[in-house]
């Protein structure tokens, strides 16, 4: 283990550089949509998709270079539990919502 | 000091509840007094209590099911003869808040403390030798899991004798689990034993999941694994996913009872129905957890005793798959009259019934299994051929529920308790008491007695159709769930055969408790002696029963579904004797388990009687021993080569003597 | 039978047998993880479900103070990007670094705790506390979450500069660092949500 440029779980580590660049995105993708929703200056649809798109950039950016997140470590299986997770995720909440929208509707 | 703890919560005016806290007491100080005369506490800590082994943790889990078999059964018998006299006016002998706890505790009590623990119990005894693994990935987080359980199991019993149950049924819903409508501590039992067994089980899950995907042993891949590993694969996912949203479920009722929040309150904005939503979208994998594990189970058994090769093994396994992904998108047909209107009732019912196609996929391959193989009718064959003509007969009634219109009817009604025990009694039930037969040599050495095991079948198969098929009959003449008496006198002859049939289970039940005793008696009459007494086809049928505590020798090569049994086929497999032996690395015992485990009780104990300076020093207590376990380097050994050599001469004498 | 027959070959070495234990916990911490993501999503729609329900208290604009969360979603930001700094010294074995990046990973996590703490401090002496709606509840409840399991993490990074001063980068303490840097960096991905969800559509 000592030496080796591999963390364990084998998963590519990143360098300076990688984690600064991901610094910044995070920072220039936080920025916008706090920008967007304080200024107030745009329609309340359009600052919706805004920072929900900001915001799965963010994750995005620091699945990939915060933690390192791909397609090949641990073969493959890092990447499957993440996928099954989200997909049980907006199984569970979108269909909750859906649900409770609906007996609000008819029950309140 | 005490909280809400006083003298007045032992139920002293209460005769049932009195004279079974005194049977427990006597045997139970029976038991402790035997282990005491015969000098046993050192080999108990030290052997089972403080073990990291699989195969051992299994066992526990599963005897500690039995037990609680006894108490959910006793609440069940209690039920039916409630039912079976209090009608047309009459009280009975189970006035309403006693009898609403009976229920809850039924409920509870078999799927938290009794199926779960058969379940997990098999999945820890089977897997690893199955997969040829020396242990599971991570061995100290098994034996925490385990006594969390056992923690669970403690509170549910301790709160027979030292305040009152819920009444609010096995899950509890609000408002009626709120402060307003449960004042007293039933609910926060409830809350606690299944928090506390519930983080166990979602560790388990995580450990067995990682196991199966990383400790395979070497040519053993994914599509080479048995089917019971499998299924457990898929149960442990459900587990990972699943749980976690019961763990929010209760933490938010928690935070409603203890804190005054409003998450399911009547007033200040809270949704009742989102309790509804979110304990369901956790309770229907639930039950896929129970099921799917069982049709491992299933799949093992007909394999072996038809001789030949489980028909259709990819299709079983996309089947498996599919139902565990379909299992997230059903939830809302346990709650269709809640209101949500045809379009989400309509979506919900149709993927209910697509998940009956997969199950369906199984049973064909069982019975194409059986079809021309040379089965040998042993109880764990009855057992699997009882389950495929009930469990179809349950899932069908299932499909009928799955219809929105029907099930406005059939909503609350007996129908669907009829229902509900004919899958899990058909399937689970069943399918345990088949997977007990069939690795019940594995872990103990010797077989259970056939003739008392083929009587128990008989008497559950029989009981089971007695106590249900009047339910069924009743549900149409509009006979609703959880009646502690009812006005219609009609009702009351087929309350009586349901009560018959409840009997006859118990006779059931008793048979298994003779089998146990006749088995042991007779052990050395049914010994095992070759590790192998079905002649089966898995790995864990090529080590010595039981297995060395380090599983194998050698960690053996694979290159085939069924390795074992083409091993078997190949000229002078039995013969070759071994040659060389290394060191095995094996983790410690620990104490830190048991220790964290007991805590827990005395912290959920202190948050049910509101004793907040004792919570706040158990908590205290288990980060503690949590630090001193994370402190402690010293954590593992190796078994030297010779003592693994020993260990296996013996063995192989032994199989020299029998040939 | 025999388990040495089932192999086609009589001597291996033991080092066959030898699994990444390392890679194995990493791996099993990061299913856990997916489980916490699994209660945050549950957290999550209840929270969607209930914050309508405002019951005559205060509505969320009338309580959030966006500045004020710009500040803690850049505390926890560099606490993230300091963490992997952390990692990048345990690759090239230098446990010094380590701590010290530990050290100020733990004082910006400390100070987001801390800012937490203050809001809502103040939420509840004013009576807005999570027993006044179910918006509230369901806000308290899931930042609050958010927040201890941040502070658990500030926990483990104490315990980690104190595992790597006495026993340096070993074996066993760089899966629990590479365990903590998967959790660290979860905590902010999930803050990522919750300041988009709750703090921004809030004031909407």
């Amino acid at each position: 283990m000592s030496g080796s440029h591999n963390a364990p779980g084998g998963a590519s580590h990143g360098s300076v550089k990688s984690y600064v660049a991901g610094l910044i995105l995070s920072i220039v993708l936080t920025v916008i949509p706090f920008g967007v929703v304080m200024s107030g200056g745009f329609s309340t649809s359009t600052t919706v998709v805004t920072i929900v798109i900001m915001a799965v950039l963010q994750v995005l950016v620091q699945l990939v270079m915060f933690m390192h997140l791909d397609t090949k470590s641990e073969d493959g299986w890092n990447f499957n539990a993440i996928i099954f997770a989200g997909i049980i995720l907006v199984l569970i909440v979108g269909g909750s919502i859906w649900i409770m929208h609906n007996l609000m509707l008819n029950m309140m | 000091m005490f909280g809400k703890l006083s003298l007045e919560a032992i139920p002293y005016h209460e005769p049932i509840i009195m004279v079974t806290a005194a049977v427990i007491g006597i045997v139970g100080a029976a038991v402790v007094g035997l282990i005491t005369y015969y000098r046993k506490w050192g080999y108990l800590w030290s052997e089972w209590i403080t073990s990291i082994d699989h195969k051992k943790l299994g066992i526990m889990y599963f005897l500690v099911a039995l037990v609680m078999l006894i108490r959910g059964f006793a609440d069940a018998i209690m039920m039916r003869s409630q039912q079976a006299i209090a009608a047309g006016g009459a009280e009975g002998y189970l006035p309403p808040e006693h009898y609403d706890q009976i229920f809850s505790a039924h409920g509870v009590i078999m799927i938290f403390f009794v199926a779960m623990p058969m379940v997990i119990g098999l999945m820890n005894l089977v897997v690893p030798l199955q997969i040829g693994a020396r242990d599971v990935a991570f061995p100290f987080m098994n034996n925490l899991s385990f006594w969390l359980f056992a923690a669970g199991v403690i509170l549910v019993n301790v709160s027979l004798v030292v305040g009152e149950f819920a009444k609010t049924g096995w899950l509890a819903y609000a408002p009626l689990s709120e402060t307003a409508y449960s004042p007293g501590v039933g609910v926060d039992y409830w809350i606690w034993a299944l928090q506390i067994s519930g983080i166990g089980t979602t560790l388990t899950g995580i450990n067995f999941f990682v196991t199966i995907l990383k400790m395979r042993t070497k040519g053993m891949k994914l599509f080479r694994m048995p089917i019971f590993t499998w299924t457990a694969l898929c149960t442990n996912v459900l587990i990972i996913a699943s749980f976690p949203i019961l763990t929010a479920t209760i933490a938010l009722l928690t935070l409603d009872r203890y804190l005054g929040m409003h998450f399911f309150t009547n007033d200040l904005g809270g949704n009742q129905m989102m309790y509804v939503n979110m304990i369901w979208a956790w309770g229907h994998p639930e039950v896929y957890i129970l099921i799917l594990p069982a049709f491992g189970v299933f799949s093992e058994v007909i394999a072996t005793f038809s001789k030949k090769r489980l028909f259709g093994y990819n299709t079983m396994v996309w089947a498996t798959v599919a139902i565990t992904i379909l299992s997230f998108m059903v939830w809302l047909h346990h709650f269709f009259t809640m209101g949500a209107g045809a379009n989400v009732n309509a979506f919900f019912g149709i993927a209910t019934m697509i998940i009956a196609i997969p199950t369906g996929v199984k049973i064909f391959n069982w019975l194409f299994t059986m079809y021309r193989g040379r089965v040998q009718f042993t109880s764990p064959v009855l057992w699997t051929i009882g389950f495929i003509i009930t469990f179809t007969l349950g899932g069908m009634t299932g499909v009928m529920l799955a219809v929105p219109g029907a099930n406005f009817v059939l909503h609350n009604s007996l129908f669907v308790i009829a229902h509900f025990h004919n899958v899990i009694i058909g399937g689970v039930v069943f399918g345990m008491m088949a997977g007990y037969a069939y690795w019940f040599p594995k872990a103990f050495g010797f077989k259970l007695d056939e003739k008392w095991g083929k009587r128990s079948f008989w008497c559950w198969l029989i009981g089971f159709y007695m106590a249900f098929m009047p339910l069924y009959v009743l549900s149409f003449y509009g006979a609703m769930r959880r009646m502690q008496s009812y006005e219609n006198t009609s009702w009351q002859p087929l309350m009586i055969v349901a009560w018959v049939g409840a009997v006859i289970i118990l006779l059931g039940i008793l048979c298994t408790v003779i089998q146990l005793i006749v088995s042991i008696r007779d052990r050395e009459k049914n010994a095992d002696v070759t590790g192998d007494p079905w002649d089966a086809r898995t790995l864990e049928w090529a080590v010595s029963s039981p297995p060395p505590y380090y599983n194998f020798a050698h960690l053996p090569e694979v290159n085939s579904i069924d390795h074992f049994w083409e091993m078997k086929k190949q000229e002078g497999f039995a013969a070759q004797a071994p040659t060389q032996y290394h060191d095995v690395h094996m983790p410690k015992n620990t104490a830190a388990g048991p220790i964290m485990g007991i805590i827990s009780i005395v912290f959920g104990f202190a948050l049910i009687w509101h004793i907040w300076w004792l919570a706040a020093l158990s908590a205290a207590g288990m980060f503690v021993t949590f630090l001193m376990r994370i402190f402690n380097d010293d954590i593992d050994y190796h078994v030297p080569a010779a003592e693994v050599e020993r260990i296996e001469r013996e063995h192989h004498k032994r199989l020299e003597m029998q040939a | 039978m025999a388990t040495d027959t089932l192999t086609n070959h009589s001597a291996h070495a033991p080092e066959h047998e030898h699994h990444d234990t390392g890679a194995i916990k990493v791996f099993g911490f990061w299913v856990y993880l997916m489980s916490d993501l699994i209660i945050f999503g549950s957290l999550f729609a209840a929270y969607a479900v209930l914050s309508p329900n405002t019951a005559g208290g205060p509505t969320p604009e009338e309580i959030f103070e966006l500045p004020f969360v710009l500040v803690e979603t850049f505390l926890l930001l560099f606490s993230s990007f300091t963490y992997g700094m952390a990692v990048l010294a345990m690759n090239d074995d230098r446990a010094e670094q380590v701590r010290n990046w530990l050290v100020i990973t733990f004082l910006l996590g400390a100070g987001f705790v801390g800012m937490e703490i203050y809001e809502f401090h103040n939420l509840v002496v004013e009576g807005f506390g999570p027993d006044r709606s179910a918006f509230l509840s369901s806000f308290f409840t899931l930042v609050g979450t958010h927040g201890t399991h941040v502070t658990f993490g500030l926990i483990w990074i104490l315990v980690m500069i104190f595992q790597v001063s006495t026993k340096g980068l070993t074996d066993v303490t760089r899966p629990r660092i590479m365990c903590l840097s998967l959790f660290w960096h979860f905590l902010d991905i999930v803050w990522i949500c919750v300041f988009t969800i709750v703090y921004l559509m809030g004031v909407l």
